[in-house]
């Protein structure tokens, strides 16, 4: 079982959105964030005074996935996100020892 | 009493537009602090309304259009004895009934300290800024009104031009503004720490209350459904546009962005500079008057980065050295053929004398204001138990929940 984790443009979030339900993915989670990598911050000015503001907001994306599917599920998700400018994000992928469904009580696969 | 109803129904009218301002005001300044501190800075401004209306009818009127003294008021009218069937001296020609003119005067009564509230964001407490406020309407601005507006008063005897409160209330406040800050100090990070603003949407609906119910301040010291009203209301509009203007080209070339912050601020300079000159220049002086006035206010908003004071949403950057500016050329601009009983300035063959008068109440103004302020908040500080300013702990978490136990902005609870 994998967790794949995407920090995405907020924008873009439709079309991983979509092209991840193509895929057949049943469930995504979906947290407004904020951060900075090499895009760095913005600077804004108010009456003349300027402000770095170190932190952009993204959107990242987690998807539960079995170990078979969590390559399929990473690559869909670059390919939705990417523009090919600075600050597309990134995605990465961790190893998840246990999945429980809260309704039924499935475990694993099953939960998914 | 003669009353005319054209008159009387601008004048009421007027008075209903100058009481939007202060709501106007609070949106304008509610908007430029961080949304922790929102209802702090609404409330300040809404108190004005309560506080400032009670010692008005009680005190603040008599004060300041009672008696026939150069100096102050006297107490003819305490408790609104005879304000109803007497005229304040000196306004006896009014058309308009007493208590018309003296409804309208309180609503310049209150927004003036409510002025004062952008220099002391996200940190005073609130019982003592009730202290505050109240000290200051009666102590500070009724004696300034008599002496400017009253036409007992002292500056107004001597020549000295106002239309509708460029010494009186933006000077008044502005100076008031820097004394304040002074004694209350610098707000905790300042200016290390990024403030912004919080939502310029709520400041842009506030610059829109309060440039519509700016006609009401300047057409409406007209006193009267007139041509002066005509022309006092052309001008406030002309410089209006022509500061949000000056201001947005000097932010331009500067290398920045034209923002919607500096629009708005722009506007509210014009509106300021113009306020001392309304009913006394014509033609298209006001689009001087504005555009100078938006340019040297965007100038000047960078100052306290060089002194050091925190005049957080910049009142003495745009109230003072606006309202100085207006007062100062208007004495060049005053232009006797617009108002009879105005003057003639230095571009109208007047020479030098008025200029001289305006200097003199600007000085004035500035002196008495700075000291008498300084003094109350130095007392203030020493005699109220906590003081002026809110604990650390408090300056952090923010005034609204901190001085009035609630938030702004809920929407994260359902």
């Amino acid at each position: 079982m994998k967790l794949v984790t995407g920090i995405i443009k907020p924008f873009r979030l439709d079309d991983v959105k979509e092209a991840l339900k193509t895929l057949g993915v049943q469930g995504m989670t979906v947290s407004d964030v904020q951060g900075f990598g090499r895009q760095r911050g913005h600077t804004e000015v108010y009456r003349g005074a300027e402000y770095e503001v170190d932190f952009v907001p993204k959107v990242r994306v987690e998807v539960l996935a079995d170990d078979s599917d969590a390559d399929a599920v990473a690559q869909t998700i670059i390919d939705a996100a990417r523009t090919g400018k600075i600050g597309d994000g990134k995605v990465w992928m961790t190893t998840v020892d246990a999945v429980v469904r809260v309704r039924t009580g499935e475990a694993g696969s099953d939960a998914l | 009493m003669k009353i005319d109803s054209g008159d009387t129904a601008w004048v009421l009218v007027a008075a209903a537009l100058v009481l939007f301002m202060t709501p106007g005001l609070a949106f304008f300044y509610g908007g430029m602090v961080r949304s922790k501190n929102v209802l702090g800075m609404l409330m300040q401004n809404f108190f004005a309304l309560g506080i400032v209306s009670v010692l008005w009818a009680v005190v603040g009127y008599s004060l300041a259009f009672g008696g026939t003294g150069g100096w102050i008021g006297n107490l003819d009218f305490v408790g609104l004895r005879d304000a109803a069937t007497t005229y304040a001296p000196g306004f006896s020609g009014l058309t308009v009934p007493p208590l018309a003119f003296m409804s309208y005067q309180m609503m310049f009564a209150i927004i003036t300290p409510a002025l004062i509230t952008g220099a002391i964001a996200d940190r005073m407490r609130f019982s003592a800024w009730v202290w505050f406020i109240g000290l200051w309407a009666v102590l500070v601005y009724s004696p300034v009104a008599h002496w400017v507006f009253s036409p007992s008063g002292w500056l107004f005897k001597r020549g000295a031009l106002d239309f509708a409160g460029g010494t009186v209330v933006h000077i008044n406040a502005g100076v008031a503004a820097l004394a304040i800050v002074l004694v209350l100090g610098k707000r905790r990070g300042w200016p290390k720490h990024p403030m912004p603003p919080h939502s310029l949407p709520l400041t842009l609906i506030g610059t829109g209350i309060l440039w519509f119910g700016w006609f009401g301040f300047n057409a409406g010291s007209a006193l009267g459904a007139n041509g002066l009203a005509a022309q006092a209301l052309l001008n406030t509009h002309l410089a209006a546009a022509a500061g949000m203007i000056g201001w947005l080209v000097l932010e331009k070339l500067r290398g920045g962005h034209a923002t919607t912050l500096g629009a708005a601020s722009g506007a509210v300079a014009g509106l300021v500079a113009i306020t001392p000159c309304a009913g006394f220049v014509g033609g298209l002086a006001p689009l001087a008057i504005g555009v100078v006035a938006g340019g040297l206010c965007f100038l000047a908003v960078s100052m306290k980065f060089r002194f050091g004071y925190d005049d957080s949403l910049d009142v003495i950057g745009v109230h003072l050295v606006g309202g100085i500016l207006g007062s100062l050329l208007l004495g060049f601009f005053a232009d006797q053929s617009v108002n009879a009983a105005g003057r003639d300035g230095v571009f109208f063959g007047g020479g030098w004398e008025l200029m001289g008068e305006q200097l003199l109440a600007v000085g004035v103004t500035l002196v008495f204001s700075f000291a008498v302020t300084w003094l109350i908040c130095v007392v203030l500080k020493a005699v109220l138990p906590g003081g002026l300013r809110v604990t650390e702990d408090d300056e952090e978490v923010g005034l609204d929940l901190t001085q009035h136990s609630e938030v702004g902005y809920a929407m994260d609870r359902s």
